[in-house]
């Protein structure tokens, strides 16, 4: 019998801690495929972040270390500068790289660090039960912003694409979305492009992967694909911001 | 052998090299600086890595990672840095990444002064940072030992799988003396958990998350029984006129130097005085202090805080000798200073 579908060798056999209609797994699963389709995965660490995905360590099966909250980025630069060889990619929520570690994230773009950073934007602290992170929509209801995010109060959220790609260190910087298949697509095309960009020593790379939370926004999981199409991407437009061709 | 005139900070970073240090990772603070410039210098040429970091955060957790490929990486810092490096540095206890630590102290709390202080001895020796843990802490008292305890530090930090601090006075750090250079090191350990992609093996994982009881329990009281190793091999101090001494001091770092003067001078006057110099702040020389407990009649701690060490002697001592403190802040006392404190003890115990 021919074999059609398969699960990643990227991945481990552990079954995912994810809530139903979550999109961890998917993004998960679109690593794995990369590192598989270019043959890396003994080749890549990976660091995963505090948060939903603290337990992403024993999902991919390759090297990987867990860090400190928000601190992913400052681990993979002193790797990569010791192992410039390897591959090395951070995989963060919001609350981790836009909220207590913007200052990792944006100096990791600033020195043009070469490693790829994976940030799913789901507009909340999903594991510690749904607060507000810098992401979170204006008018977004959550549990530290009971009466909805407002600009007076809470400011503005965090574009954190639009933000990384100014930088000059910033070589490839793409945001995607997992509500529909086509983005599905679009989305590994995007990693496969940041983890290339990485293989070519251009500078740091990022996919900020507009994600769901259907358990903290209080949705089906099909309602919260809706969402993300309705309300995520008019504030967080998908596509390239920043392509580097050359060093 | 070479003999070279070196500042203690340039001696440290000398020493780290000799021992195969090839990635710093730090943030400019008086008065460590002179560390990171030296590295700065030296590194990129031996093909290190060397990365000044945008806050002590970062630098600490580019050990984490720095360490987890195997390399052997230093920080160094000073009171408000080490103060912020202390949730990595707890990190790293956990997951038992070897690392060299350098506080070259000044005075606090908050932003305190430049001066030379011993005021962080508590944070150095109860861990630091959240959680069950200790780290290894030497206290040098030349530019030599700045140069010797780097490449000791590197040994134990690899052979225990933990992080070592180097705890020097600023004054130390800027102090010019000459330097007997060491050989390099050119054997280093097996490292068989690092994480650099897993070619030929199954992959390895850093991570201090154990989400369930046993395996919480488990892990402490795996980095327990390792301190308690720690402790039973590594103390180690300095005895100074020991033999028939009615008065001893303890003192680490430079001061302790400064107060072997005391000491002769005293002794010159008729005290029987004598020095115990902690090498090692963290695992204590308990059983240097519990033999003068027998044969003394009163110890005095010197220290630049306002009695931190102190608590540890009288631990030792268990209440069999009486534990005097003498402290200053901000200041390196000058011999005369301590001498005097010995002949006022010594002249109302009646001793002289």
């Amino acid at each position: 019998m021919k074999t059609v579908f398969k699960k990643p060798e990227s991945l481990t056999d552990a079954k995912f801690h994810y809530c139903p209609g979550c999109t961890h797994g998917i993004i998960h699963r679109l690593i794995a495929e990369c590192l598989d389709e270019l043959k890396i995965r003994e080749q890549t660490i990976g660091i995963c972040p505090v948060g939903c995905s603290v337990l992403a360590y024993e999902y991919f099966n390759c090297d990987m270390l867990e860090a400190a909250h928000g601190r992913a980025p400052a681990i993979a630069t002193a790797m990569k500068r010791l192992l410039p060889d390897r591959y090395l990619f951070t995989y963060q929520g919001d609350g981790d790289l836009a909220s207590i570690g913007m200052g990792e994230i944006v100096h990791a773009s600033l020195r043009g660090e070469k490693i790829t950073v994976i940030f799913v934007n789901n507009t909340l602290y999903g594991m510690t039960g749904g607060q507000m992170a810098p992401t979170t929509l204006l008018g977004q209801v959550t549990t530290t912003s009971p009466y909805g995010r407002s600009k007076d109060w809470e400011g503005y959220p965090a574009k954190m694409a639009e933000l990384l790609a100014q930088n000059e260190g910033s070589a490839y910087i793409c945001r995607t979305a997992v509500n529909d298949p086509p983005n599905v697509v679009k989305t590994k095309r995007a990693i496969k492009k940041a983890l290339q960009t990485q293989a070519r020593g251009l500078g740091f790379s990022m996919v900020e992967v507009l994600s769901t939370c259907p358990t903290n926004w209080g949705l089906s999981p099909v309602e919260a694909m809706k969402w993300v199409e309705e309300n995520m991407i008019p504030y967080y437009p998908l596509g390239e911001f920043k392509v580097k061709e050359e060093k | 052998m070479k003999k070279v005139l070196m500042k203690g900070n340039e001696a440290l970073a000398e020493g780290a090299l000799i021992a195969g240090c090839r990635g710093f990772f730090g943030y400019p603070i008086t008065p460590s600086s002179e560390i990171a410039e030296y590295m700065a210098r030296k590194l990129p040429k031996i093909g290190g890595a060397f990365i000044q970091a945008e806050s002590e955060l970062a630098a600490i957790n580019m050990i984490y990672g720095g360490s987890s490929t195997g390399t052997r990486v230093m920080t160094a810092s000073s009171g408000p840095g080490i103060s912020l490096k202390q949730e990595g540095i707890s990190f790293i206890s956990d997951a038992e990444l070897p690392c060299l630590i350098v506080n070259v102290s000044r005075g606090g709390p908050g932003l305190g002064g430049i001066q030379p202080s011993q005021a962080d001895y508590f944070q150095a020796t109860r861990g630091g940072g959240h959680g069950d843990y200790r780290i290894i802490v030497l206290a040098p008292s030349s530019s030599q030992e700045m140069m010797d305890l780097a490449i000791l530090a590197f040994e134990l930090a690899d052979k225990y799988r933990t992080p070592v601090m180097i705890m020097a006075e600023g004054t130390l750090g800027n102090l010019m003396e000459p330097v007997i250079v060491r050989e390099a090191v050119t054997e280093f350990p097996d490292k068989p958990w690092v994480t650099t992609g897993c070619v030929g093996r199954k992959p390895n994982v850093i991570n201090t998350l154990h989400l369930s009881q046993e395996e919480l329990e488990g892990r402490n009281r795996h980095l327990t029984e390792k301190y308690r190793m720690i402790s039973e091999n590594e103390k180690r101090a300095e005895s100074f006129l020991l033999d028939d001494a009615e008065i001893v001091v303890v003192a680490f770092g430079l001061l302790a130097r400064i107060i072997k003067k005391s000491v002769m001078e005293a002794r010159k006057k008729g005290v029987k005085a004598g020095l115990i110099r902690p090498v090692t702040l963290w695992p204590f020389p308990d059983e240097h202090i519990q033999a003068v407990s027998r044969t003394a009649r009163i110890i005095l701690s010197v220290e630049i805080n306002m009695g931190q060490m102190v608590e540890d002697i009288r631990l030792a001592a268990g209440g069999k000798i009486p534990v005097e403190f003498y402290g200053r802040i901000g200041f390196t006392p000058n011999p005369e200073e301590i001498t005097r404190q010995l002949l006022f003890i010594a002249e109302r115990e009646g001793l002289l």
